[in-house]
């Protein structure tokens, strides 16, 4: 027992590690957060792009769309990182991680806000257009208030995943908690960084995760 | 523009890197292998035990797929694999991938499980326990299949999210397709090989991610 607690909970190192698992709390939430707010206004932007019907538009959204949801983050992350100095363009990591995330949760977004606008039933649709409303107005008063609301669960669910990807950052270097947890055990040859950064993404997470599982039960999604 | 395609579409380095990265593709396959039966099989024992009649077992477990769910696998993996060589239990990557792939897929098949059991009305149990099926007969051939059906798209959807998650598996050094790919990148300097291997993930998974989307408008309507 105490030989586990020397491992995983060294209290002098708990102390002496802290500020450097803090700061990398810092680095996770600020991109984590950027890449929420971002990821889901173009996913939603993409969605009524789309609903306007524009063939070639909408074949270039569901190409954007399908290439994000079936490569793995990490690949595109190390295109980008690897790929765009070569040709004269220098991201520093942590915009690299940032707008990485933010497309692919985009494009995961724009697949469920998309499939919410379907779901409003299109008398909806024509009940809004002849009492005046214009395409937009429809759209943005009537039937985005309806989907929206629909996929609530499912947009929370894959916020979460992709928010938690920022621990990739790691590979590229950019100082988020699982970076700042795994340098300090590479100098303290011991796990106890590594366990406080496991606590760190916990305390962060399990909340959201708790929030979905709520809401999973609160608005049933697609079948009653 | 030829800067550009000289960095990322190098048709000669293409070919040079193309063995060993079919070598990491083979490895990849192996993966999934393991993984996904493991995450499908681990799933349902999830589910059941979140599901159990013992209040103590339901919260256990629901508490247990929240922490999975909350850890982001890559942190699971690196404690997995370079966290418990302290206390004394030292695992091979793939050994260390497949506990960190168990834990973290099982939670998510779990509550895709779950949801599905739960779509299935009641009376089934009932009626299907009245006409003499024992529990593990109700289970496997009232519930699973009907469960199953309910949820298919979010299983095949899941299902494609722990392919794409193998790749983190180059980060303790498992030659996989990533991983074969970032070795012949850094010897070339030059990021095409990391576009094959991207190339070869969209072959496996665009068809994959098409019908999920064809199922999950199925579904809606």
């Amino acid at each position: 027992m105490n030989a586990f607690l020397e491992t995983f909970f060294k209290p002098n190192l708990i102390a002496q590690y802290l500020p450097s698992i803090l700061k990398g709390v810092v680095v996770t939430i600020e991109i984590a957060f950027s890449v929420v707010v971002c990821g889901l206004l173009l996913g939603l932007l993409l969605a009524v792009v789309r609903s306007f019907q524009v063939k070639p538009v909408n074949a270039l959204i569901v190409i954007f769309v399908d290439m994000f949801r079936a490569l793995p983050p990490l690949v595109i992350v190390l295109i980008v990182y690897f790929g765009l100095p070569n040709v004269g363009l220098n991201i520093p990591s942590f915009a690299v991680l940032w707008l990485v995330l933010t497309l692919v949760l985009a494009a995961f977004a724009e697949e469920i806000f998309w499939a919410g606008i379907l779901s409003v039933p299109k008398g909806q649709w024509e009940a809004a257009r002849s009492t005046g409303f214009g395409f937009l107005g429809t759209l943005g008063y009537i039937v985005l208030p309806q989907a929206v609301r629909l996929t609530v669960p499912p947009i929370t669910n894959r916020t979460v995943a992709i928010t938690k990807n920022t621990a990739l950052g790691t590979v590229i270097g950019v100082p988020e908690i699982l970076n700042q947890a795994t340098t300090a055990v590479s100098f303290s040859a011991n796990a106890t960084p590594l366990m406080m950064g496991a606590i760190a993404y916990i305390i962060l997470f399990i909340p959201v995760v708790a929030v979905g599982r709520y809401l999973e039960t609160r608005f049933a999604w697609r079948r009653n | 523009m030829d800067a550009l395609l000289h960095q990322f579409f190098n048709l000669d380095i293409m070919s040079r890197a193309l063995p060993l990265i079919l070598q990491g593709l083979q490895m990849t396959l192996l993966l999934c292998v393991v993984v996904i039966p493991l995450g499908l099989a681990g799933g349902l024992l999830f589910a059941l035990a979140s599901l159990s009649g013992s209040r103590t077992v339901r919260w256990g477990m629901i508490v247990a797929i929240d922490f999975f769910r909350a850890v982001p696998p890559l942190v699971l993996l690196i404690f997995v694999y370079s966290g418990l060589p302290f206390a004394g239990i030292r695992l091979s990557p793939l050994t260390a991938v497949a506990v960190a792939f168990f834990l973290n897929t099982s939670s998510y098949y779990g509550e895709i499980y779950r949801a599905g059991i739960e779509s299935v009305g009641r009376g089934q149990w009932d009626a299907a326990r009245s006409t003499g099926l024992n529990p593990f007969q109700t289970l496997t051939s009232v519930i699973l299949p009907q469960a199953v059906r309910n949820v298919l798209p979010d299983l095949v959807s899941n299902t494609v999210e722990v392919v794409k998650l193998t790749s983190i598996a180059s980060v303790v050094a498992l030659p996989e397709l990533l991983y074969s790919a970032d070795m012949a990148r850094s010897v070339t300097f030059n990021a095409s090989p990391i576009v094959l291997a991207a190339a070869i993930y969209l072959v496996m998974l665009w068809p994959v991610v098409r019908l999920i989307s064809r199922l999950e408008r199925r579904m809606a309507s």
